[in-house]
């Protein structure tokens, strides 16, 4: 028994030691990469970096306004056309979705999750730039929206699936039709955590680099309306950390961290509002 | 109080059969419910008295997999022959467990039937409400909190928040299911005294465990076992001379 007992002891110090060390190194290195960008980017974030249009090759300064705009404007499309569909889909997988159908459309988009985004890039390269012979702002928001579909359908349907079914059984049950249920009691009911999952998946491509080289390209100056290349954060830092200046590789550690700012800007913000509401 | 209900239905059940996939759980009921009678429905756990009431507003079909057999009229008419959302604005419903929808206040509760039907809010939306708090003895407790959220309220004060969002939408009949099982004895009796008031202007149908309570609150009772009816009749004579052993051992308590 005494035996017994002490080696379970051991075995529970063990197991715990182990997790603890483990969960610690995930903490760790996740500040080690907000601090190493932190300290290399610090230095290059000045006010012309968000004002200011890159400089020619050979010169010192100039901003990255361009790109910051771009990518909001990539990411924001990528909302627009992928967002709708995303978050219906969900509400059809969660509410309606029963038959063999759904399963088939949960597998796909689970299958698309998996695929590397170079491949999306691709396709949608083969979509939407090989027909125009360019590319274009489009075609980059549509790659973006490729990944960002199966993510937004996926956190809806689970959020929907929160909702307890005697919720919509009561509403059934007053005379409401199945639409009215979904619409004015299901999702206020889960309001914030569909809105959470929709700026997580928006948070997740906005730092998509591979598919917007073959969609999107690059821009050095601003990009009007929607079918012209256009400059984004993560092609920027892509191509100015590969480059041989020095001043390039300060702007691409300041576009790193900028980035990495909206991203945990977006992340903070949905935890708040994940707290707010009652089924989330 | 204003019951706002002059003209309650009949319903009559023949030989409903009920099915979830390949089970079948009903076995072919007869009753009658006459117009402004209360019927409690007593019997042993998953004797199918739930499945038998929420036959008769048509919801037992939202389940997945589940259909039923048989006729059931209100008021004469075949229900099959009704879309199912009307008919559940004419057959309302309340279930065992309070479920006062999350994001709404307490007006917005009762009102919610009627606003999602349509109707624009104002005077008669107000009046509406007011009424039917009023009918489900809940108005003195909440007509000053009329916009704070309708999860704010205590477990019995819930239920007759959802009792009041069922008479708003003005029903013939109303479906309670286990309407009491979770609340405590003084909720439990102000809802007693409610169905009793109720039952001057609807007509009732509650499934209960609670022997006594089926006693206090109804004119008839029927006896459910294993998707059978096993007896019928007027509650004085059940629990006082039941026609059948089982009735009367289920009764005593000598099983269920
Ligand atoms: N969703 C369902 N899927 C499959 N079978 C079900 C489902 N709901 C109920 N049943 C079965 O149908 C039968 C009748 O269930 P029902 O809920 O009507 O019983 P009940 O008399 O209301 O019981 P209780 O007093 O416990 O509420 C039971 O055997 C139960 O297992
Ligand atoms: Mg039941």
């Amino acid at each position: 028994m005494n035996t017994n007992a002490s080696t379970r002891d051991v075995v529970n110090v063990a197991a715990f030691g182990v997790t603890a060390l483990c969960a610690a190194l995930t903490l760790g290195i996740l500040f080690f990469i907000l601090g190493y960008v932190l300290i290399h980017g610090i230095g290059a974030l000045n006010w012309d970096f968000f004002t200011k249009l890159p400089k020619p090759v050979g010169e010192n300064g100039g901003g990255m306004a361009n790109a910051i705009v771009g990518t909001a404007k990539l990411v924001g499309l990528a909302g627009v056309f992928g967002l709708p569909i995303g978050i219906l889909g969900g509400t059809y997988l969660a509410e309606y979705g029963r038959g063999r159908f759904s399963f088939f459309v949960r597998y796909a988009a689970d299958v698309i999750n998996g695929v590397p985004s170079i491949v999306v890039g691709i396709v949608a390269y083969t979509l939407v730039v090989m027909p125009v012979r360019h590319f274009s702002a489009l075609a980059g928001s549509i790659a973006l929206a490729m990944i960002l579909i199966p993510i937004s359908l996926r956190s809806t349907e689970e959020f929907l699936r929160l909702v307890p079914n005697a919720i919509r059984e009561s509403a059934l049950a007053l005379g409401l039709p199945q639409w009215k249920v979904i619409l004015f009691v299901v999702y206020p009911s889960a309001l914030s955590g569909i809105s959470t999952g929709a700026l997580l998946s928006l948070s997740r491509v906005s730092g998509e680099t591979a598919p917007l080289l073959f969609t999107a390209f690059g821009n050095r100056f601003w990009s009007s309306g929607l079918l012209n290349p256009i400059a984004s954060l993560p092609v920027m830092i892509f191509t100015y950390s590969i480059a041989p200046y020095d001043d390039w590789h300060r702007q691409a550690w300041a576009a790193a961290l900028v980035l990495l700012m909206l991203v945990l800007l977006a992340n903070v913000g949905a935890r708040l509002m994940l707290r707010r509401r009652t089924y989330t | 109080m204003d019951l706002m209900n002059p003209s309650a239905l009949g319903i009559q059940a023949q030989n409903v059969k009920a099915w979830f996939g390949a089970k079948e759980v009903l076995h072919g009921l007869s009753l009658e419910v006459l117009p402004k009678h209360v019927v409690a429905i007593i019997g042993p756990s998953g004797c199918g008295k739930s499945t038998f009431i929420r036959c008769l507003n048509r919801m037992h079909e939202v389940v997945p997999g589940a259909r039923m057999e048989g006729r059931i009229l209100l008021d004469g008419e075949d229900v099959s022959q009704h879309d199912p959302v009307a008919l559940r604005r004419r057959v309302g419903m309340v279930f065992q467990k309070p479920q006062p929808f999350p994001t709404m206040s307490i007006y917005d509760n009762v009102a919610s039937g009627l606003k999602l039907n349509g109707l624009r809010s104002g005077p008669q939306m107000d009046q509406i409400v007011e009424e039917s708090l009023h009918a489900a003895a809940l108005w003195d407790e909440v007509k000053d909190t009329l916009g704070k959220p309708g999860t704010s309220l205590s477990g019995g004060q819930q239920q007759r928040l959802c009792i009041a969002r069922a008479l708003a939408v003005k029903p013939d009949v109303i479906l309670m299911d286990e309407p009491c099982s979770a609340l405590d004895p003084i909720a439990t009796a102000k809802i007693e005294e409610l169905i009793y008031a109720l039952k001057k202007s609807y007509t009732i149908v509650i499934v209960t465990h609670n022997m006594h309570q089926a006693a206090r609150v109804s004119d008839e009772t029927a006896f459910f076992l294993m998707g059978e009816l096993v007896e019928f009749g007027a509650t004085s004579q059940i629990f006082t001379n039941p026609a059948h052993k089982k009735t009367e051992d289920y009764i005593s308590g000598r099983f269920g």
